[in-house]
């Protein structure tokens, strides 16, 4: 990244208290301030200001050629966000819930990954698609998927989300600036959960250790992230040192960070919301067996949710990966070889 | 509500436009002919003819602004080539399975790279026609989809859509009434789909989609309309898909010789017809644009078959903007291990 976008990218307003919901919503908002070619729409942008909020007072801010209402129809969002980036656009198209993104599959798999290698770099696609993601809020069925594992598999695309207001004003402004397609999956049950927002934005590509320690190494992202620093501080009152890496970036995957931090504690948990078979743990399991394989004390082991549809409110809890079930995680790979 | 369109009728047709499309129509049946016959050689993996389209294709272009103007095709638009005056090296870059898309300059040509999802570029017309008019410019974008496309979800998106965005397009339907191997009326019920366009609030035109004069003024008409007030249009030109689906094809598995001559008059026959007929031209005419024509093609195929492959660096040039770090290694690896580096 360039250094004027670098310049460009700092919180304008120094040190805030937001929480991450109030983050997104800055971040577009001074992205939009910054290059007028920034295109905000989706359903229910506009004078709602988004089902979440997170688009709250654009409208009224850059106007309603700038932001604006779609038809509600998600493949139409994502075809439109193609044509409008083949017109020079920055478009910036929310989905309004995960389990919407399906409807928008062909034209962000066929279309929106492609266009640029299609065109031979004639047509690049400078979209960010935002995703309110994963679970959490008893929300009814296919408001609770998780999408990361679709969408990493695609040549052509990138995929982030962020796990603190933080990460997330200055990961969706650089999202924003990148040239490629990014799917930004915002975990929507973190969206209230205040935290510092600081001018300076810290390096915005690949993983940050969220918490460091040194017996295993806790590997997430997203809801997960705040879900794995707690269980870190419980495992620590009984001695048990664990670094928790958030991952940020599921495409490209920051396969530095996971040799350099596994590589120290010898032993990782991955833990994700996704059903486990071809979730993206095992592609991170791979890599750490590739990266690591001389130094692992024990199997990668993975917490995810099972491999059913995403449940009602009622079993919510149940599948999501908690506390007790990633402590239990984290003793398989303590315990492991010890009989 | 409904902005009346004016009656495509009175649009002027002059002897030249006609005797540039007979021009351009006689290139791209010549041209697609021979794509089949390269197609039987070897030189083709595969080709999608157009015959029996050419009217529809070459008159809806003449009728367009490449000036301001982009579109949109799907993988059967070789008439939308030659008329547009693409590069039909590049062009034909698709066709020979040199590269997905065509190797054409897309934004210089006037024409979005070819995509092969049915359906698939309609919205992006749309997008594209909403990005010029936020830009203050003029531009109307042409989707191109036939009768099969139709039916899929994303084109009543599209035209929901740009009705209710205001987005200048015209969807220019090409009825050829063979979808594959689907009749029309296993497809469309009403088996008109400019006959949806009054739901979306928008006009809608059918037009003799073999009389190039009459595709002509309806393509004028609806693509000023939609430049003037940024109203979409759906224009269905009917037509019949003469040849096979493509060149794996085989029509006598579900369509008759008697199916087929309910096609009517050929298109190019009936614009020679009425150029003889009104003296607009005569037999030494035809047969110069007869040889100009076999002149272009075996200049064409003499540097398609002189055409090399992709090298095989193309695999991974232009995936992203900003490589992956994965992907630069991947392309690192390719590098010690193919022979084709």
């Amino acid at each position: 990244m360039s250094d004027t976008i670098l310049e460009a990218q700092r919180a304008p307003t120094g040190i805030r208290s937001l929480s991450m919901q109030q983050a997104l919503n800055a971040a577009l908002s001074d992205a939009m301030a910054l290059d007028p070619r920034v295109l905000v729409f989706g359903e229910d942008v506009g004078a709602l200001g988004g089902v979440f909020r997170v688009t709250d007072a654009l409208q009224s801010r850059f106007g309603e050629s700038r932001v604006f209402d779609t038809p509600l129809a998600e493949s139409g969002i994502i075809g439109t966000a193609v044509g409008l980036a083949m017109a020079g656009w920055r478009p910036v198209p929310e989905i309004q819930f995960d389990g919407f993104a399906f409807p928008a599959f062909d034209q962000i798999v066929c279309q929106l990954a492609r266009m640029n290698y299609r065109s031979r770099g004639a047509l690049p696609m400078p979209v960010t698609v935002r995703v309110p993601s994963f679970g959490g809020i008893r929300a009814p069925e296919h408001h609770g998927e998780s999408l990361e594992a679709y969408f990493a598999h695609v040549p052509g695309l990138k995929v982030v989300s962020p796990s603190n207001p933080h990460q997330a004003y200055h990961l969706l402004r650089y999202a924003i600036a990148e040239p490629d397609p990014v799917i930004f999956l915002e975990p929507k049950a973190r969206y209230w959960n205040p935290g510092e927002v600081t001018q300076e934005p810290g390096a915005l590509e690949g993983a940050v250790i969220a918490r460091p320690g040194r017996h295993a190494t806790l590997v997430a992202w997203g809801a997960m992230v705040a879900r794995c620093c707690q269980v870190a501080e419980l495992a620590a009152e009984d001695g048990v040192e664990l670094e928790v890496l958030d991952l940020r970036w599921l495409k490209p995957i920051d396969e530095p960070a996971l040799a350099e931090s596994i590589g120290r504690t010898g032993r990782a948990v991955i833990v994700h919301e996704a059903p486990l078979s071809g979730g993206l743990g095992g592609e991170l399991a791979a890599l750490i067996s590739q990266l690591c394989f001389g130094r692992l004390k024990a199997p990668v082991e993975r917490v995810t949710g099972f491999d059913v549809p995403y449940p009602a409110g009622d079993l919510e809890d149940e599948h999501i990966p908690d506390v007790d079930r990633i402590l239990f995680g984290v003793r398989r790979v303590l315990e492991y070889g010890r009989g | 509500m409904t902005t009346p369109m004016p009656d495509p009728s009175g649009a002027p047709v002059d002897d030249d436009l006609l005797r540039r499309a007979y021009a351009l129509m006689v290139v791209t049946r010549a041209l697609d002919t021979s794509a089949v016959t390269w197609q039987r050689q070897g030189l083709l993996p595969a080709y999608p003819p157009l015959r029996g389209q050419e009217a529809a294709q070459v008159g809806s272009v003449l009728g367009a602004d490449l000036t301001s103007d982009l579109l949109f095709p799907t993988y059967r638009e070789l008439g939308v080539a030659v008329a547009a005056d693409v590069d039909l090296v590049g062009y034909f870059g698709n066709h020979l399975g040199h590269w997905n898309g065509g190797l054409y300059d897309p934004v210089a040509s006037r024409l979005a790279p070819i995509q092969a999802v049915v359906g698939g570029s309609v919205l992006h017309a749309v997008g594209w026609a909403l990005g010029r008019a936020l830009d203050g410019e003029n531009g109307v974008a042409v989707a191109y989809l036939g009768d099969g496309a139709s039916s899929q979800g994303d084109v009543h998106e599209a035209m929901n859509f740009a009705a209710v965005l205001e987005a200048p397009v015209v969807f220019f339907v090409q009825n050829n009434r063979w979808a594959l191997s689907v009749p029309l009326h296993r497809q469309v019920a009403g088996e008109s789909v400019a006959a949806r366009a009054g739901g979306y609030g928008i006009p809608g035109l059918v037009v003799d989609g073999d009389d190039v004069a009459a595709v002509y003024r309806a393509m004028r008409t609806a693509v000023e309309h939609a430049r003037a007030t940024r109203q979409p249009v759906v224009l269905e030109a009917m037509t019949y898909r003469r040849g096979p689906h493509a060149t794996s094809d085989d029509p006598g598995r579900y369509r008759s010789l008697a199916d087929e001559a309910t096609a009517g008059a050929d298109p190019i026959d009936r614009l020679r017809d009425r150029l003889t007929a009104s003296g607009a031209a005569d037999e030494s005419w035809f047969a110069d644009v007869d040889t100009d024509a076999t002149g272009r093609i075996d200049a064409l195929h003499a540097v398609l078959v002189a055409s090399s492959p992709r090298p095989g660096a193309d695999l991974f040039e232009h995936v992203f903007v900003h490589p992956t770090p994965q992907l630069t290694a991947q392309h690192a690896r390719w590098r010690e291990e193919s022979d084709r580096v």
